[in-house]
């Protein structure tokens, strides 16, 4: 063992050393050992795949605000039917179908009057009737009744007796309104009509009301 | 024998101390054990020729890796770093492939 061999051995040993680092640090990093090409050409597709999500990003970003704003009119397209639909069964102009009573009333000695009528409509509105039809006429906010030489004239037309009124709402509330003791039943009956009422879970409501133009009133802005 | 010894306690060493190589020094270390490798084929080379001498095997090794680092970082000086290296890889390569050869000859006569 001569200072000459212990020499080689200790750069040998140093060259293992060299080595074993050199081989680990190139297996633990990735990107320092790439070239400056292939760092260029790296970062280039990582750019273009950037630049390719991005637009995907706005084209789904677009896609999302027309969606939205497609909801949006179909939101308001539906509330505007509803508003429509509600709109057409206050002033009577379409057919309604629904529960509820059916009321015919008889008068032999012609003793309703029309304060009768009118309680009889104003006990149904009371009672939650959404629609009302007395023979043919629809009632709606600007019918008026009155009882003609034993004729009931709704609207300037002329109903036949027996009167046939029908209600479309709660067909329970709107018997029971009907039926209060001192209502509107037992005011009939001892003025010596005959009153028949019928609950109904589906009728129909055919009358329309033909809306005339208003020509005084305007709305305020 | 030695020396391979020493060569085999640098592995081990690396394997369980896990040096951290610096970042400045990695284009050079890659290249220096390399030139290293080729001083150590031509060692073994000569020790089976019979004129092994530790003295010429330590300049070699010496030599070889300051010459390597400096052909390296007069690459990277002038631009041309990562093919001066590989010319480098490249002749040491060829140098290595005809001292393993003359080795095989030596132990198998062929």
């Amino acid at each position: 063992m001569t200072r000459g061999n212990l020499l080689a051995a200790g750069v040998t040993l140093l060259l293992g050393l060299a080595l074993v680092a050199q081989v680990q640090s190139t297996a633990a990093s990735d990107l320092e050992e790439l070239r400056e090409e292939d760092l260029i050409a790296l970062l280039d597709d990582v750019t273009s795949r950037a630049d390719n999500l991005d637009d995907e990003v706005r084209r789904l970003e677009e896609d999302k605000a027309r969606l939205a704003e497609g909801d949006d009119g179909a939101a308001a397209a539906r509330a505007a039917q509803s508003r429509l639909e509600s709109y057409q069964i206050l002033a009577g102009t379409v057919e309604v179908s629904g529960p509820g009573v059916e009321i015919v009333l008889r008068d032999p000695d012609g003793e309703l009057t029309t304060t009768s009528m009118i309680d009889l409509i104003q006990e149904l509105r009371d009672g939650g009737s959404e629609a009302i039809q007395i023979g043919d006429v629809r009632v709606v906010a600007s019918t008026w009744v009155e009882m003609r030489r034993g004729t009931l004239v709704v609207d300037g037309t002329s109903v036949e007796a027996p009167y046939t009124v029908r209600a479309i709402g709660d067909p329970h509330t709107l018997s029971g309104a009907l039926a209060i003791p001192g209502g509107f039943i037992d005011n009939v009956r001892r003025n010596g009509g005959s009153v028949e009422v019928t609950e109904r879970e589906e009728m129909v409501l055919d009358a329309l009301h033909e809306p005339t133009p208003h020509q005084y009133a305007q709305p305020v802005p | 024998m030695i020396p391979v010894l020493g060569l085999v306690v640098g592995v081990v060493l690396g394997l369980v101390l896990q040096p951290e190589v610096p970042l400045w020094l990695e284009p050079y270390l890659a290249i220096a054990v390399i030139a290293a490798l080729d001083a150590v084929f031509g060692g073994v080379r000569a020790g089976l020729e019979g004129v092994f001498n530790d003295r010429i095997f330590v300049i070699s090794i010496a030599s070889n890796v300051v010459v390597a680092a400096l052909i390296v970082f007069l690459g990277i000086q002038l631009g041309v770093g990562a093919q001066l290296s590989t010319g480098v890889v490249v002749v040491l390569g060829l140098r290595i492939f005809s001292n393993v050869a003359a080795i095989r000859r030596h132990l198998l006569g062929a």
